[in-house]
């Protein structure tokens, strides 16, 4: 065993057969996981992987760490107790569109703010796939399926803005057919303390396919990619002829000649106040047109785990460790003879 | 006059064997901690007791009326007593509404302590009184002692520093020290209360003793108040005691079992009354290592809970009715997934948000059926407050010892009541750890290969190496635990999962008969122990013959239960439901129950039962 590179894929994968359709975007995302942990020093025992239910939730069948597949919508839950528990664990979240933020909406929200030391996966292909094609938390108004056959009249979740919105410590976009950026985003999560979620636009081939075609067509997605970096100035286009400008009405995309290189707004993804990743957030209202992808949010917050840990050693000083018999002595006694 | 020594200048006191005295008032009158500090004082003078606190479910209920009206029930005794009284032999009203709501419980030639001052029009009119009782012959039936205890407290604490309209607030400690005077109570446990609470120099401080002494001294001084009591101390097996209340007894007991299981203690719990405070008192003990989790809602306290239990973790959550409810659909999951944790369910009135400061027991069959799903989960239940530590302990050894989520069912009136607890030797407690799961090198790891004897499968944790396993929802395959879809498989899966039920059935104590004879058995769970047990004291010092059988174990039921049963002709089970045990009895044994119920949001009372048991025992000799 050598210090780096101690996994290959392999020691990822379980003998369990991938039952996804052909063609799902789950391949891919599961494939630059296994890919990524392999490059990292940490123990294959001391990862989790977390999911509730849906199509992209079998996942931890897939990966050879622990895991569990638990309930609709409540993965960031059980998962906050696991990381809780025990804060030495690398511990993952798989969920949806619809398990993360229908269902399940409401443990995303509270792990995030809580800053839960957990790496949040969220596949968002805006469908319901597991129940066979019904509108989700993300679809398009208008968007027609079994259960809205004269069009969704339902507004639309921004998962990034929601997450932002949630105190999120670290909040990221990528899109399954990159698996290098993919990869990217999943170092920078991990290597972050607390609680990120890490939306990643995955197609569904059978039920919802080409809903991110803007940002994958050969044709339409170099105009349409707007990529954020960390202390640079945000432009896109097949020659950066394009570039995001933020003033007091919020993020906007200019042509850079007319707007001026020095107007570009130079991305902080470390910046204390989530207001400018806020408006970068907004700049689509989903994969449609220009669309950021990459770190929105990045900042140092200490993670809920280490907290609990660290209340706990503060109780230990004061009192001492506990003792039984003093603490069922503690509300006063009296002895009969 | 605060400072001077009180002169115990007292006629000699009738000695009684008992008392049951209620302190009523508005909710913001003060009467839950009038209540708490003579039962404290009573404690410490060596009387056994118990307690029933009786709140509404308002913060503040609008003040004056019926609804806004608290209570908190006493029994002192000489004896060893078991329920806190059906009706109070004493009442002490400090406002219209709460004579009102509670003159009908006071025993008709009971002691009626009345606060004069609040019985001006207004209040009056709000607890619907046309005319002052006070003022007719409407409490005839009563030993009626009045006094202006606003006046009197008003002008006792002037010099204390609080002013104005809050030097109101010290008049339940003038109701405490008049009646600590009529039943010689010793008043110095409450003074040393009041020092550590709020320092005897500060305003708040001196003026809650100047009361106090005040309302003392005002029965010392008013002939009217020289008919005094004493109890005796009560012959209790000697030993070092405390007053417990339930959900404290609750708490102690999981941390009892986290230490002796070798765990660190994970609670996830969301606040509802009456549970809270179990959540409450473990966060205060976090010097244990306990780790305390408020979840955002009822689901996520149970998810938390689960998640930690597959961290190696001893998982707790918390609840009441609605909450099982919301945490159902996790329990089948942690059933299948064969992980220990326990669920507490403080049960209160229900359906719905119900009566929530109540008690009931009507959450059993939905504790043994409301899963989806097959899923039978062991369900223990305790019947005292002191009760609560050994059955939480126990609840954490059927947990951990066959890999299985448990249901702990106390109530609201167990929750919150109290009673002197005869301190266990903790050192003597027994070891009730299971080491985690262990492989050979090489060895295949199967995390659903069990113990021949428990069933249980083998518990290995993230962390260890070579163990990673995958656990779910879908059903298992019986050895590897990969999802299974084969159908003789689940079938299988679903008997074993009820097998391992079974199994711990067979490790159970018997149940026990109290009294003897064929003619009739009282069946019990719960808080309603200790009204059946005096019910049936009480018919058998008749020297007619009756026997009580109380459970712990509900599912499974003890081994004997049905035999035991069976060899009587009469079953009564009296519960605070609709007959909800009586059915689970029928159909387990195919025999025949009387149920006797009572839903009143209220304890069981003896006379109720004792009533029934009568009505049973005289049919049947005249059958």
């Amino acid at each position: 065993m050598t210090d780096t590179a101690r996994y290959t894929r392999s020691d990822f994968q379980t003998d369990q057969e991938v039952r996804w359709c052909p063609g799902c975007g789950d391949y891919t995302i599961l494939a630059a996981v296994q890919s990524f942990l392999a490059t990292l020093d940490v123990d294959r025992e001391k990862h989790v992987f977390v999911s509730g239910i849906g199509c992209s939730s079998r996942f931890p069948y897939y990966m050879n760490t622990y895991g569990l597949h638990t309930v609709h919508g409540r993965a960031p839950a059980i998962a906050t107790g696991i990381a809780t528990a025990n804060p030495e664990l690398t511990v993952w979240v798989i969920t949806g569109d619809g398990d993360g933020l229908s269902i399940g909406g409401n443990h995303l929200i509270h792990a995030l703010r809580r800053n839960v030391n957990l790496n949040i996966i969220m596949f968002n292909n805006q469908i319901y796939g597991l129940t066979k094609g019904q509108y989700s938390p993300t679809s398009e108004v208008g968007k027609r399926t079994k259960t809205s056959p004269m069009g969704s009249i339902d507004r639309p979740f921004n998962p990034v803005s929601l997450a932002l919105g949630s105190e999120a410590s670290f909040v990221a976009r990528t899109i399954d057919m990159d698996r290098n950026h993919t990869i990217e985003m999943l170092d920078a999560m991990f290597k972050h303390e607390g609680a990120g979620l890490l939306e990643i636009y995955q197609n569904c081939n059978v039920f919802n396919d080409k809903a991110f075609l803007d940002l994958t067509d050969k044709n339409s997605r170099d105009s349409n990619r707007i990529w954020i970096r960390d202390g640079e100035p945000i432009t896109f286009g097949a020659d950066n002829e394009y570039g995001v400008v933020v003033d007091g009405e919020g993020a906007r995309v200019v042509e850079v000649a007319k707007a001026g290189h020095r107007n570009i707004h130079v991305h902080d993804a470390g910046a204390p106040n989530p207001a400018i990743a806020f408006a970068l957030s907004r700049l689509s209202y989903g994969p449609y047109g220009p669309t950021p992808l990459g770190i929105f949010r990045n900042v140092d917050v200490p993670s809920y785990g280490h907290e609990m840990e660290n209340q706990i050693a503060e109780a230990q000083a004061a009192k001492g460790p506990g003792e039984m018999a003093k603490l069922i002595r503690s509300r006063g006694t009296w002895i009969v003879d | 006059m605060s400072d001077e020594t009180l002169t115990d200048e007292r006629p000699v006191p009738e000695q009684i064997d008992d008392v049951v005295i209620r302190f009523a008032g508005d909710s913001g009158d003060g009467m839950q901690l009038a209540g708490t500090q003579f039962t404290a004082s009573s404690a410490m003078f060596g009387n056994d007791l118990a307690t029933l606190p009786n709140f509404p479910a308002e913060i503040r209920a609008p003040q004056g009326t019926i609804g806004g009206v608290s209570s908190f029930q006493v029994h002192i005794a000489d004896w060893d007593i078991l329920t806190p009284g059906d009706s109070p032999d004493c009442l002490v009203a400090m406002n219209p509404a709460a004579l009102k709501a509670n003159l009908s419980d006071l025993v008709k030639g009971g002691l009626l302590i009345v606060n004069t001052d609040a019985f001006d029009e207004r209040n009056l009119a709000k607890a619907g009184y046309d005319t002052n009782p006070l003022d007719n012959d409407a409490l005839d039936a009563y030993q009626v002692l009045g006094a202006p205890m606003e006046m009197l407290t008003k002008e006792a604490v002037k010099d204390s520093g609080v002013k104005g309209r809050a030097t109101l607030r010290s008049k339940n400690f003038f109701a405490l020290g008049l009646m600590s005077w009529i039943y010689t109570r010793p008043i110095e446990p409450v003074l040393d209360w009041v020092d550590k609470k709020f320092g005897t120099d500060t305003p708040v401080g001196k003026a809650n003793v100047m009361a106090l002494k005040a309302g003392y001294n005002y029965g010392i001084t008013t002939e009217a108040f020289h008919h005094t009591y004493t109890i005796q101390p009560a012959p209790l097996p000697a030993g070092e005691y405390t007053n417990v209340v339930g959900n404290t007894a609750t708490a102690w007991g999981l941390i009892a079992g986290a230490e002796q299981a070798k765990l660190p203690l994970f609670i996830g719990s969301y606040p509802i009354t009456p549970a809270t405070t179990i959540l409450e008192e473990l966060a205060r003990n976090k010097n244990f290592g306990v780790k305390s989790f408020q979840a955002e809602d009822e689901i996520a306290g149970i998810g938390t809970a689960l998640g930690a239990a597959f961290a190696g973790r001893l998982a707790i959550t918390t609840t009441s009715g609605p909450g099982l409810a919301l945490k159902s659909e996790t329990l089948s999951l942690a059933m299948i997934m064969e992980l220990p944790m326990v669920v507490v369910d403080v049960q209160r009135g229900g359906p719905s948000t119900g009566l929530p400061t109540k008690v009931e027991q009507s959450d059993l069959l939905f504790a043994m059926y409301g899963r989806h799903g097959e899923s039978p989960l062991p369900i223990i239940s305790t019947s005292t407050p002191s009760d609560a530590f050994e059955v939480a302990f126990e609840a954490v050894r059927i947990a951990v010892t066959y890999m299985t989520p448990v249901i702990l069912m106390t109530d609201g009136y167990i929750a919150t009541s109290s009673e002197p607890w005869r301190l266990p030797d903790v050192s003597a407690l027994p070891d009730i750890s299971r080491p985690f799961a262990s492989i050979q090198d090489g060895e295949e790891f199967l995390p659903y290969v069990r113990d021949p004897e428990t069933l249980a499968r083998p518990w290995a944790i993230p962390g260890q190496a070579g163990m990673e396993h995958r656990l779910g929802g879908l059903e298992k395959d019986a050895t590897t635990g990969n999802v299974s879809y084969d159908p003789d498989n689940h079938e299988s899966m679903l008997h074993t999962r009820a097998r391992k039920i079974e199994a711990l059935g067979k490790s159970l104590p018997e149940v026990e008969i109290f009294g003897e004879g064929s003619d009739l058995v009282v069946l019990g769970w719960g808080s309603t122990y200790g009204a059946i047990r005096t019910a049936v004291t009480r018919v058998q010092k008749t020297g007619r013959k009756v026997a009580h059988v109380h459970l712990r174990y509900i599912n499974p039921l003890p081994s004997n239960l049905g035999a035991v049963l069976s060899s009587f002709d009469n079953v009564l089970v009296p519960e605070i439901n609709l007959g909800q045990l009586s059915r689970i009895v029928r159909a387990e044994y195919l025999i025949d129950t009387h149920s006797f119920n009572r839903v009143l949001g209220q304890p069981m009372r003896a006379r109720e039962i004792e009533t029934k048991i009568y009505e049973l025992l005289d049919q049947e000799v005249s059958s």
